[in-house]
């Protein structure tokens, strides 16, 4: 479906379906994402091992952000059992890759497929159930998943986690110790995960990109603003809602294995209700049913702890231990994402997403103020 | 048999507060269409006002339960004033979000205020125990299950026999053709937020009572009584007490039975049960036991 190429300047407006639908729009979008590109392959040469991190878990995080982006900002399906799917993914790649020893890609893409098939079990309550009785049966599945996560100890290890070797070399591109032409020393592990997980995401996000302007996503949208409309125009809800389902757990579980790779360790503390919450914060804060806003959140909520830890020595009312009384910086943090949430739903509820898309309005309109 | 009756009184004991807790949800929601994630921060919030007032101002004990009532009745409606009202109109995903933010942001308050230590509440039980016919039972847990009763007759009286009651029943049922009548939505929205607060702050005293003391993991018992909650249907206040008793008997008895002698099933099968007979029921009836149907017109 390619727009047939037009000059002059409303070049870049949209004014057909075709327009509509299209993957880039302009020639200036395409100039900045080339531009966005070329800085992501330099920038871990100017950063230390600590934004890289950051930068890492950010990566991680926008895939499964973007996964409970696809169930819930665009099929309006809320659920607050995302973290049991990551947990699912995270287990299944250290299983996968210890077991079977299997090579880089395919234990990534093995836990993808065990945490779409876990999706598409779950899927069907979503059929039954409908709104809040829908987000409460999820958090049940956070919770039962937690027990097994805790007793299923052959494969989880139990409350003591079990250690991740998930080998990171494609077609004899070790990402763990990458290094230049004619450099004398490897580059770090930090280095080569950092490529690993935004190639990764890069390729991820762009698939969603696709299904969400492609029929399914149109399908996924009616549902999530009237599904009684949409299954008379001839959506299947079965379809669509288990789909989604399988398509967000899918990418739940990819981040999941990511994250076990990447922290090389797994346990089950990691995947409670907490976890839930922050991704409905990431999709929240990013802007619901975006595909860059939900990059976009997962960047600032990733960031944002950092950054109040970082600045925590300098901030008088916080304190520096859990024993000395006030507020310690972990109870900052968490109070920086309750009030997140709050702010963003009540002023800016199309989220960073809304507010990049004000910016650039503002700019594209100028001088005139719209 | 001794042993089954002993579960029977601690679980109708722990299911009474679920049921308190349930009958706040189902208030909140009712009224407001709102699934108020916030409760279990109100549960704590309550105690830990009850433990100011009873520890360290030396209030007696029916005091400090009655003060800590009324402070959180006020924490309530000025929650609802300030934070949900502005959200009138928004969709409900929009809201609910907002009481889970709400949640994170009453902790953290509740632990800089108090800390992270299980403070006592110098209630008059402890731990001492009765023996009714060969049963021996805890004296807390007897009074939980009359303070459940209490409250819930209350408000079944509230409900249904008084004026502020069933102008609060018109506005959940119709708020346009309540306000047609003389019945301003926004005063009810307050008062059931007060409502539910009050009854938060009394169902974590109860739970508080005793050795157990009051600190933030006090909040996840909002997490525990939702089962309850949908299990009995989320606008039924008669479905949330029988989810509620329903759950806590199940919670205890698991604990009681299942985890001596089912060991492979994992040590916290008592914390899980509530949410697999949720599960179940909700896949017979998708509105719980005494939910309405949603009717979707086509």
């Amino acid at each position: 479906m390619t727009p047939a190429k037009r000059a002059g300047p409303n070049a870049d407006l949209t004014r057909r379906y075709a327009d509509d639908v299209r993957l880039f729009h302009g020639r200036w979008r395409q100039l900045s994402l080339a531009a966005l590109v070329v800085a992501m392959l330099v920038a871990p040469f100017g950063l230390n091992d600590f934004w890289l991190s950051v930068l890492i878990y950010s990566a991680i995080a926008s895939i499964g952000a973007i996964g409970l982006n696809l169930l819930s900002g665009y099929t309006g399906q809320v659920s607050l059992g995302h973290a049991f799917f990551l947990g699912a993914g995270a287990y299944s790649a250290a299983w996968l890759s210890s077991r079977f020893s299997l090579p880089f890609p395919l234990w990534l893409i093995g836990a993808a497929i065990i945490g779409g098939f876990i999706g598409g079990v779950a899927g069907p309550f979503a059929l039954r159930l409908r709104g809040n009785y829908l987000v409460i049966v999820t958090l049940g599945l956070v919770v039962l998943g937690q027990h097994v996560f805790e007793n299923w100890t052959s494969v989880t290890g139990g409350l003591s986690g079990v250690p991740v070797a998930a080998p990171l070399s494609f077609l004899g591109l070790d990402f763990a110790k990458l290094s230049l032409p004619g450099a004398e020393a490897p580059l770090s592990r930090n280095h080569g995960f950092f490529y690993l997980s935004w190639i990764t995401l890069a390729v991820l996000a762009l698939m969603a990109r696709n299904i969400v302007r492609s029929r399914p996503g149109r399908a996924m949208q009616a549902i999530r603003d009237r599904d009684v409309a949409a299954e008379v125009v001839g959506v299947s809800l079965v379809r669509y809602k288990v789909g989604a389902f399988v398509v967000s757990s899918g990418y739940a579980a990819a981040a999941g294995a990511l994250y076990a790779a990447y922290a090389r360790y797994v346990s089950p503390l990691d995947f409670g209700l907490t976890l839930s919450i922050q991704y409905i914060a990431m999709i929240v804060v990013g802007g619901m049913a975006t595909i860059h806003g939900s990059i976009l959140g997962a960047l600032f909520l990733t960031a944002v702890p950092r950054l109040v830890e970082t600045a925590g020595p300098w901030l008088p009312f916080l304190s520096q231990s859990a024993s000395g009384g006030g507020i310690t910086i972990a109870a900052a943090n968490q109070m920086i994402f309750g009030a997140l949430i709050i702010a963003f739903l009540l002023f800016e509820p199309r989220g960073l997403a809304g507010i990049w898309l004000r910016v650039r309005n503002y700019f594209v309109a100028w001088p005139f103020s719209y | 048999m001794s042993d089954f009756l002993q579960f029977l009184i601690a679980g109708v004991s722990l299911g009474a507060v679920y049921a308190l807790v349930s009958i706040g949800f189902v208030t909140i929601y009712k009224a407001t269409g709102v699934l108020n994630f916030a409760q279990g921060g109100l549960v704590v919030l309550g105690a830990m006002l009850a433990h100011t007032l009873r520890i360290q101002l030396e209030l007696p004990f029916a005091l400090a339960v009655l003060g800590a009532m009324l402070l959180m009745a006020f924490v309530g409606a000025a929650l609802e004033r300030v934070v949900l009202r502005p959200l009138v109109g928004k969709p409900v995903f929009a809201v609910t979000m907002v009481s889970l933010g709400l949640l994170i942001v009453l902790e953290q308050v509740a632990s800089a205020v108090w800390g992270y230590d299980p403070l006592l509440l110098g209630d008059p039980w402890g731990v001492s125990t009765v023996s009714i016919g060969g049963v021996s039972a805890k004296v807390a847990d007897l009074w939980t299950i009359a303070a459940a009763g209490v409250v819930l007759a209350v408000l079944w009286f509230f409900f249904n026999r008084t004026l502020r009651g069933i102008a609060m029943r018109a506005t959940a049922n119709d708020p346009e053709a309540a306000l047609a009548n003389g019945i301003g939505a926004g005063a009810v929205y307050g008062l059931a937020w007060a409502q539910s607060a009050a009854i938060a702050a009394l169902a974590g005293i109860l739970l508080a009572s005793g050795s157990k003391g009051v600190d933030l993991s006090l909040s996840q018992i909002a997490f525990r009584a939702f089962p309850a909650m949908i299990l009995g249907g989320l606008d039924s206040p008669g479905g949330a007490v029988l989810g509620g008793l329903l759950i806590g008997v199940t919670e205890v008895m698991a604990a009681g039975y299942l985890t001596p002698n089912a060991p492979w099933l994992g040590a916290n099968i008592h914390g899980v049960a509530p949410y697999l007979i949720m599960l179940l029921v909700l896949m017979v009836r998708p509105y719980g036991l005494a939910g309405t149907a949603e009717v979707r017109r086509v």
